[in-house]
């Protein structure tokens, strides 16, 4: 079989790279319009660590704490999940808290967005006690 | 009652130690420091150094059958509602922690009634068989299941001498915060662990102080100068099946 | 002997059909543990008293089995009773199916089956389950390493060796699955020493008993006449496993009546544990060990059709025998402390009740409808059937 080599003049080349130009303008106009999550505030001033470290690593955070918990029993440290829900739960308009996996709730709205599911909620309370 | 050292369990390091004291005891000056009335949830939830689990303490608790009274379940109930068990009308399938036993001596036809729980035994045959470690002791005796590892295989409901350990057969909701639970795991007793960790003692013990029996004693069974010691020199103890040679935490006297 | 030839199972309408049915069998085991994972084991009868229920009645007789259904290779590789070599591609690939199903079986009875990869990284090694997870996988490669040899002739010479590892794996898998129980000091019915080598007695009679009846479907499917001769030389086999399970049963039961300590338990299983007994006496001794002995010591029953029908009986008793076993030995209260008689609101010193559901004999179905498919089509995709004229005796 004959390889059919592609011979390019300038003119291709420079009509490819504005093909390209404009197709990456296009997506870079369609990222800017992507929908990000819209995330309930929690309480208080500042989370317990920076937020763009809790984006990436609050599960990392989160799964140390329950191993100091269930092993050595560490309760009450910034990083358990019984905090953030203490944070980060909000309440309804009767006043009661919305469960914190619930749609639309802190946890769910960007693990919804992100399409992780998450396990804690099958054991852990959703609300503050 | 003795208890040889548990190396196994020995799962807070040293430099873990060192770390924490220090937080305390940074925890302790600012406490010390601040007007009451502040609000520092994080120092005042945050561990006292002897309350770490640590393998020269052995939790347990005595029942003294003689006080224990028949027909009462103030400790069952107390369970529940610490842990948040509530039935759902299928007594084979509920969760049951601590549970009343009537017994009657087939000799003597002597009765009494006692309570049976998780005996949080220093060779606990759950801890033996279960496949993924979930089953596991902690360094200061008290037995419990890593739900985040347990596979819900239930070998070691088949191995519990006492039946002690429920299966979760159903969805949860509204757990308590302290108490995580749900579908496919298998729980029982904690001892409260939670409420040890804060030095507070098992629900159950309250329960039965309040009710006025004061049948359950909890503490530290390596204490010589502790409240289980002294009872236990006074009269002898007994633990469900000696056959097996256990070693258990929970002791029951006067029977 | 000239050295058998294998080739593919034909496709015809008889075996696509066979495919569909036990495909509905492995849907049907998909659908119910679907259900049983979603609903909560509340679904079926198992609860805190009977823990373990049917699905582990059918896992256990599947990974029992397994480890027998690679007697006809073992018998070829390692015994040099070369008449069997035209089924040792087929026994081992059995061996592989049978285990297969019965793991799949104990994996979705799970509370949490999703958590699968947490019983691959995490091991107690305390723990005789954990060891068996590896007896399992590895049986799994040692028995595919010794399909590999089988198949490919230049290496065909170490086919003995191989055999003699399988044959040694498939001896410690199956005290290993024995030692689940037996490994249970907690429990009257499990507390025993005879569990681990009846436990090997079942398997090679439960695998013969399989052995016969998966020889009769898949060559009645590819239609060249069965292999009688074979066949009822395995027979007689069967007789003696037979004896050898019923011996076993024999020494565990008077162990325990010897002592005094034991008879309540052992009235329970023989005497008035309602189901236990009937199932004991009628199922276990009566259907599935004196009818099938009688059948095949006797010389005048010695045609194919009865030796089918007596494994079949076989397979009945081995349920049977894993029920009352399994399921019994769970209903039979502790006696949690010696002396006293308990009675509680939580089911102490009582028999316990166990109703099995719909869902937990679909699940247990599934994984023989699956141990069958993966067997079925493996013989499409790899030449494990032994031509037709390998069997000396009268073909029917
Ligand atoms: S049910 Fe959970 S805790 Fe119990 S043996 Fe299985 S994995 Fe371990």
């Amino acid at each position: 079989m004959r390889v059919k080599v592609i011979n390019l003049d300038r003119t291709s080349i420079a009509s490819l790279i504005t093909l390209s130009l404009i197709f990456l303008l296009i997506t870079g106009a369609a990222v800017a319009d992507v929908v990000t999550p819209e995330v309930p505030m929690g309480r208080g001033a500042q989370c317990v660590e920076p937020i763009e470290i809790m984006r990436r690593d609050h599960f990392e955070f989160i799964k140390h704490q329950r191993d100091q918990t269930v092993y050595h029993g560490i309760r009450g440290s910034k990083h358990s999940l019984a905090g953030c829900i203490d944070c980060h739960a909000s309440k309804g308009t009767e006043g009661e808290f919305l469960p914190i996996n619930a749609e639309g709730q802190f946890c769910q709205t960007c693990h919804t967005y992100a399409a992780v599911k998450i396990d804690c909620f099958t054991c852990h309370a959703t609300v503050p006690d | 009652m003795s208890c040889k050292p548990m190396k196994k369990d020995e799962s807070v390091s040293l430099a873990q130690h060192r770390r924490t004291f220090f937080t305390q005891a940074a925890a302790g000056v600012s406490l010390m420091a601040l007007a009451p009335g502040v609000r520092l949830v994080e120092l005042a939830m945050a561990n006292s150094e002897d309350s770490l689990p640590s393998n020269d303490k052995r939790w347990g608790l005595l029942v003294d059958t003689a006080k224990c009274e028949s027909g009462c379940d103030e400790c069952v109930s107390a369970c529940n509602s610490e842990h948040g068990l509530s039935g759902h009308g299928r007594p084979e399938t509920d969760a049951q922690w601590i549970r009343k036993v009537d017994l009657k001596d087939e000799q003597t036809g002597h009765e009494l009634s006692i309570p049976i729980l998780c005996q949080h035994c220093e060779d606990p045959p759950c801890v033996d068989v279960c496949p993924t470690g979930a089953s596991f002791r902690r360094a200061d005796g008290i037995v419990l299941v890593d739900k985040h590892t347990c596979i819900g295989c239930r070998y070691c409901m088949m191995a519990c001498p006492f039946q002690a350990r429920s299966f979760i057969h159903e969805d949860l909701t509204g757990q308590k915060t302290h108490s995580p639970r749900g579908k496919g795991t298998v729980e029982s007793c904690t001892l409260c662990v939670h409420r040890i960790d804060e030095d507070q003692e098992p629900a159950c013990v309250e329960a039965c102080r309040e009710a006025g029996h004061d049948a359950l004693v909890f503490g530290d069974l390596e204490d010589a100068a502790g409240p289980l010691a002294s009872l236990s020199s006074k009269t002898a103890t007994r633990e469900l099946r000696p056959d097996l040679k256990l070693n258990t935490g929970v002791r029951y006297t006067s029977f | 002997m000239r050295a058998p030839t294998f080739q593919h199972m034909p496709s015809s309408t008889l075996f696509w059909g066979v495919v569909a049915i036990v495909t509905a069998f492995v849907v049907v085991g998909f659908a119910s543990a679907h259900h049983m994972e979603s609903a909560g084991h509340w679904v079926t009868g198992m609860n805190n008293r009977v823990v373990w229920g049917v699905p582990h009645v059918f896992a256990v007789f599947l990974i029992v089995s397994a480890s027998g259904a690679l007697n006809a290779a073992s018998l070829a590789s390692v015994f040099g009773r070369e008449t069997y070599k035209p089924l040792s591609r087929l026994s081992a690939l059995m061996a592989i199916t049978l285990l297969v199903g019965g793991l799949t079986v104990l994996v979705l009875d799970l509370g949490r089956p999703d958590r699968l990869i947490v019983a691959m990284t995490h091991y107690n090694f305390r723990s005789i389950f954990a060891w068996n997870i590896f007896l399992y996988t590895g049986f799994i490669v040692v028995v595919v390493v010794y399909l590999w040899m089988m198949f490919e002739p230049r290496m065909n010479r170490f086919v003995g060796r191989l055999g003699t590892t399988a044959f040694a794996w498939r001896l410690i898998l199956t005290t290993g699955t024995g030692s689940i129980f037996a490994f249970l000091a907690a429990r009257e019915a499990f507390d025993s020493a005879v569990l681990a080598p009846m436990f090997i007695a079942m398997s090679l009679s439960f695998g013969t008993a399989l052995t016969l009846i998966l020889s009769a479907l898949i060559f009645s499917i590819r239609g060249d006449g069965l292999p009688t001769a074979l066949m009822l030389n395995l027979r007689q086999l069967l007789g003696y496993f037979v004896i050898a399970v019923a011996f076993f049963v024999i020494v565990d039961h008077l162990t325990r009546l010897y002592g005094a300590e034991h008879h309540s338990l052992e009235r329970f299983i023989l005497l008035d544990g309602g189901i236990y007994p009937m199932l004991f006496w009628i199922g276990q001794i009566l259907l599935g060990t004196i009818l099938p002995a009688v059948i095949l010591m006797q010389r005048r029953y010695k045609t194919l059709a009865t030796t089918i029908a007596a494994a079949l009986l076989v397979l009945v008793g081995a349920f049977c025998q894993l029920y009352v076993l399994i399921i019994g030995g769970q209903a039979f209260p502790i006696d949690i402390v010696p002396g006293f008689s308990e009675t509680s609101g939580f089911f102490d010193g009582v028999i316990a009740e166990y109703h099995p559901s719909l869902a937990e004999f679909g699940l247990g179905m599934g994984g023989v409808g699956l141990a069958l498919l993966t067997y079925l089509i493996a013989t499409r995709v790899l030449a494990f059937l032994p031509t037709s004229g390998f069997d000396s005796g009268p073909s029917s």
